[in-house]
């Protein structure tokens, strides 16, 4: 692909408006040096090599033995390998890709501050979710509970006040809605808005379950509200007669931050999802989010340290053979070896299978040549995360420096700070940005993200925050660039209460499947969610537990 | 000879300009160092014996005496036009700013002292002898009139020091370049002369429009009182003003103590909480950079160390070495018992793991987020951590009177806690009505008596502190934590209220 000019970049992922706003296209050498960095991105020549080649095969020594062997280090596999390891079962094998588990909920780290790559909150958990309330119990983040019965999240890991803003017309305000010039139908909107997702939040079935839950699997599985599934949230928003352009950028974000779509692509049900899971019961009370200056990577890094001894890195598995070996049933795992650029091989009674759908067609012998009609049906939304180490926090009017910090008409979603937590108010700081592609192609989203280079990306980045803080250049020291081609399974309309959902998550001889994609959003509850039953259907094969 | 009534207006002039810089010296060694009886004799009379040293030094200067006066004249525009701002900026520098203050009132001196002589050596062939001292003596006397009556009526008030000052050099350089006029037929060559001249009062002049930096701090509308001391370190902006009879620390833009009347607020911050603690060993201050709650805490001969933890080194560095606050803290940063820490003191709570008996927490009303996080529940569970059995907390909890949400909420969130929580005040006149909360692990009895030397508490004031008016009273609000920081937005509300 030919170099594109500056210009030509930033019109592509910024917008005209936005590129009319940095005043021009300044060539000044100054404007022109980037800062230092990488491109950190996820292992994709490899990922694509399982397409095409076979690894080569092991000699028969070589081949090891397990009990269970999960496929993937991302939240669910290291999920799957907790469950099992608070059964008491050690027979297993995490194999990961990468060179270090975790997938998009992995962090980084520099001598400024730990920072996240991907995901970086959880909703404080209700004592429902018995999973993630016992593993933030383990790590010691719960202060016991509260009088309802419900666990209590330490004050230090909650999200710091100020925890959001907003950039709009030169100054920084509170909170992610524009409120300053909102007119009196404006805000008449909002409450009528925040009124109805009430009402969803307060809704149950009847077996007492509400009908929005997080992990979703535990609400309500009548099919309640499952006509919002059939309409994107665009459609919802235009039914209920919200026409006011704030209350639609602020839905629009909401889309965007959580599912990397937009209002069309989205499913209404996953859009009032976003909003009525988060609220305790049917008040205004929203749940509190849960953080760490390395984002989930914090939760990753106590679920490595737990299964260190049974994780293997730098393994791309291309090929899960379920067979007959000696009359019984087992499954054949072939890989590559990265580092030592050679095959590896294991048998496993069963597989857990933590990576995503798409990859199940390419890698699952059987359905190479015969893929089940479920796996097309899952789509994927590309995203780039860019980190920018800062010598010291900009200048700037306004609303001070929050946790979470939104440019109103850009199509990124703004920076989160990982400094902030920590509580850490001057001095070096990483700014987290994100963008996702939302292009309604997600293959053509896939190869934009992908053709461009860090330098363009850090162009990007620093044209798209130079609106705020005009200084950024001379404050960035370092500027590393993350590729997600596939990010986030996108809940598109019809998706979360279709079929293909259910039949993905259905075992296929030996194999059971464990991924966030089966809950149709991608979330860190929901990857747990899906880590721990699939963990548990493999238990319940072996009698234990 | 027609040219001689023009010099003799530059006596006036030279002898105005003089006694601007002597009254300048004299005035900024007083606002620092506060006694202005000793600063001005000492001022006025290191300025006259200077005078004398020049007057004597002037009768080894032979040859080319007009070009001598221009270059001195010169010469004392340069010096003494940039003498206050010198000064303003040496202020950072306490180490220098004697010699730096004695040297430049010396140097002038000598230098207006060459000047008279000279002048009185170039009109000798013009008048008789009578005459001539009758003149120089009389326009000399005249000029410092008019300078004294300026100085503090029209100067001070309209120009400030730093403008008086380099204006004064300004008048001083255009008498060398009028000079070199009247006194052409004494000069071989004055093009040179010009050109020096010139220079000196660009440098001037430059100077003069860029004082606009300097005094802009100290015109500021803030503070009703001159400024003594201006600094914008890395963390605030620290200012000392003086007036009224004592001088006052501003942290940005907030008055943090009036030295007429910090005494009993740093009495009743550190005193209750010593009293009533049965062996105050080991006592830390987080906040109090001013080191006046150390002079309170080193009166214990218990105490055996005390951790002083301020975010600023600017601050606690103008404690321990700027005279007027180093004399007012009784040059406790000296004591050896003391030590500094200067970190963020949540971050510091959060990696320590000494305990403490006495923790005495000072720090600036909670006006934004960053010192909101330092009263939360978070903030002090850390501290509660910290506490060795039987200790004792105070805290500075703002005014239960102007901001009494905020003062409930902190004795409130300190509550929440786990503290046994005892609020109590005291008047301040600078402040007004001052709260603080008194605070243990477990019940406690209050103090009765304070065995170290005070001012302000005996013990039926002691006992009074613990009374609070129906008008403080507790009201109803939330706890504050990191995550709703209700303190920053409750006492925003109620500074809007009283502003």
């Amino acid at each position: 692909m030919t170099r594109m000019t500056r210009r030509e970049i930033l019109r592509l992922f910024l917008g005209a408006p936005a590129l009319a706003a940095l005043g021009g296209c300044g060539t000044s050498k100054q404007e022109r040096d980037l800062p230092p960095g990488s491109l950190a991105g996820a292992s994709l020549d490899f990922g694509h090599r399982l397409r095409t080649e076979a690894p080569p095969e092991p000699p028969s020594e070589a081949w090891q033995s397990a009990g269970v062997v999960i496929v993937g280090g991302g939240v669910a596999g290291l999920s799957a390998a907790w469950r099992l390891l608070r059964a008491g079962y050690r027979d297993f094998f995490l194999l990961e890709l990468e060179s270090e588990a975790g997938g998009t909920a992995r962090g980084g780290r520099n001598a400024v501050t730990a920072y996240p790559w991907g995901a970086h909150y959880i909703c404080a958990p209700s004592a429902r979710n018995r999973p993630l309330t016992d593993l933030l119990g383990e790590m010691g983040i719960l202060d016991g509970t509260d009088e309802r019965g419900e666990p209590v999240v330490g004050e230090q890991f909650v999200v710091r006040d100020p925890d959001e803003r907003l950039f709009h017309m030169g100054r920084w305000e509170e909170g992610l809605y524009q409120r300053a010039g909102a007119s009196e139908e404006d805000l008449r909107q909002l409450a009528a808005f925040e009124a109805l997702i009430g009402k969803y939040a307060g809704m149950r079935d009847g077996q007492g379950r509400r009908a929005f839950e997080i992990p979703l699997s535990l609400g309500s599985d009548d099919a309640i509200l499952a006509e919002l599934d059939r309409m994107s949230m665009a459609e919802f928003l235009s039914r209920n007669g919200f026409t006011s352009e704030r209350l639609c950028r602020f839905v629009r974000y909401a889309c965007r931050d959580d599912y990397g779509a937009e209002l069309e692509q989205t499913s209404a049900w996953a859009g009032v999802f976003y909003y009525a899971s988060r609220l305790v019961r049917s008040s205004s009370e929203s749940r509190p989010l849960v953080t760490w200056p390395q984002g989930n990577g914090r939760i990753v890094e106590y679920l490595t340290s737990l299964a260190r001894e049974k994780i293997r890195t730098g393994l791309a598995v291309a090929d899960v053979n379920p067979v007959e070996r000696n009359g019984k049933a087992e499954v054949e795992i072939r890989a590559f070896d990265r580092v030592n650029e050679c095959g590896a091989a294991y048998r496993a009674k069963c597989v857990i299978f933590a990576a995503p759908q798409f990859l199940a067609r390419y890698v699952i012998r059987p359905w190479r040549s015969d893929p089940p009609s479920h796996v097309g049906a899952f789509e994927y939304g590309a995203w780039m995360v860019a980190n920018l180490t800062l010598k010291d926090r900009p200048a700037e009017p306004g609303y001070p420096l929050c946790w979470d910090n939104v440019i109103y008409d850009s199509p990124s979603l703004g920076y989160v700070v990982a400094t902030h937590q920590a509580g850490r108010e001057r001095g070096p700081t990483v700014f987290t940005y994100y963008y996702p592609l939302c292009d309604s192609d997600p293959k053509q989203a896939r190869a934009r993200l992908l053709a461009t280079d860090r330098d363009a990306w850090a162009e990007t980045a620093l044209a798209d925050l130079a609106r705020p803080h005009p200084e950024i250049r001379s404050l960035c020291e370092r500027l590393d660039v993350m590729r997600w081609g596939h990010a986030m399974v996108r809940p598109k309309p019809g998706f979360l209460w279709g079929q293909a959902r259910r039949q993905a998550a259905a075992p296929f001889r030996g194999i059971h499947f464990a991924h966030s994609d089966l809950s149709g959003v991608a979330l860190f509850e929901e990857a747990q969610y899906q880590g721990v039953r699939a963990a548990d259907e493999v238990l319940k094969v072996f009698g234990v537990g | 000879m027609n040219r001689a009534p023009v010099l003799f207006l530059n006596v006036a002039v030279v002898a105005a300009c003089g006694l601007v810089y002597e009254l300048l010296a004299g005035t900024l060694a007083s606002y620092v160092m506060g006694d202005s009886v000793t600063q001005f004799s000492l001022i006025i009379g290191l300025y006259l014996s200077a005078l004398g040293v020049g007057s004597w030094l002037s009768k080894y200067l032979e040859q080319g005496l007009a070009r001598r006066f221009i270059e001195i004249e010169l010469a004392v525009a340069l010096l003494g036009g940039f003498s206050a701002p010198i000064l303003f900026l040496i202020f950072a520098h306490m180490r220098h700013f004697y010699p730096a203050l004695y040297g430049m009132v010396f140097a002038i001196g000598v230098l207006v002292g060459l000047e008279i002589p000279i002048l009185m050596r170039l009109l000798k062939d013009s008048f008789e002898f009578k005459d001539l001292v009758a003149r120089v003596l009389t326009f000399d006397y005249l000029g410092a009139l008019a300078a004294s009556i300026l100085f503090p009526i029209l100067l001070v008030p309209y120009l400030g020091l730093v403008r008086t000052s380099l204006a004064f050099g300004l008048l001083n350089g255009l008498v060398g370049l009028w000079a070199t006029f009247i006194l052409r037929p004494q000069l071989a060559r004055v093009a040179g002369l010009r050109v020096r001249c010139a220079l000196v009062l660009v440098l001037l002049a430059a100077g003069f429009a860029g004082a606009g930096y300097l005094t802009s701090l100290a015109e500021d509308n803030l503070y009703n009182d001159e400024i003594v001391y201006a600094k914008n370190t890395h963390y605030q902006r620290i200012v000392v003003t003086r007036g009224g009879g004592g001088f006052q620390l501003y942290l940005n833009g907030h008055l943090q103590f009036n030295s007429i009347d910090e005494y009993r607020y740093h009495e009743a911050l550190v005193h209750p909480a010593m009293a009533s603690c049965a062996t105050p060993r080991r006592v830390a201050v987080l906040g109090g950079g001013d080191g006046l709650a150390l002079r309170e805490i080193l009166k214990y001969t218990q105490v055996e160390q005390v951790t002083l933890v301020d975010l600023d080194p600017g601050m606690t560095e103008l404690s321990s070495s700027f005279p007027p606050l180093a004399v007012l803290n009784a040059h406790s940063f000296d004591d050896p018992r003391v030590r500094v820490v200067n970190r963020d003191a949540m971050l510091w709570l959060e990696e320590c793991n000494e305990s403490f008996d006495v923790v005495l927490v000072d720090f600036p009303d909670p006006s934004n987020f960053s010192l909101g996080k330092l009263y939360t529940t978070r903030f002090y569970r850390l501290l509660k951590a910290r506490l060795a059995p039987g200790g004792r907390v105070a805290v500075q909890s703002t005014s239960p009177l102007f901001a009494r949400k905020s003062f409930w909420c902190i004795n409130r969130t300190m509550g929440k806690a786990g503290f046994h929580v005892k609020p109590y005040q005291t008047a301040v006149p600078s402040f007004g009505v001052w709260g603080f909360s008194l605070a243990s692990q477990t019940e406690f009895e209050l103090p009765h008596t304070i065995s170290a030397e005070v001012r302000s508490l005996d013990t039926p004031s002691l006992a009074a502190l613990f009374v609070l008016n129906a008008d403080m009273g507790p009201v109803e609000v939330e706890i504050n934590r990191l995550d709703n920081q209700v303190l920053v937005r409750y006492y925003d509300d109620e500074l809007r209220r009283w502003d």
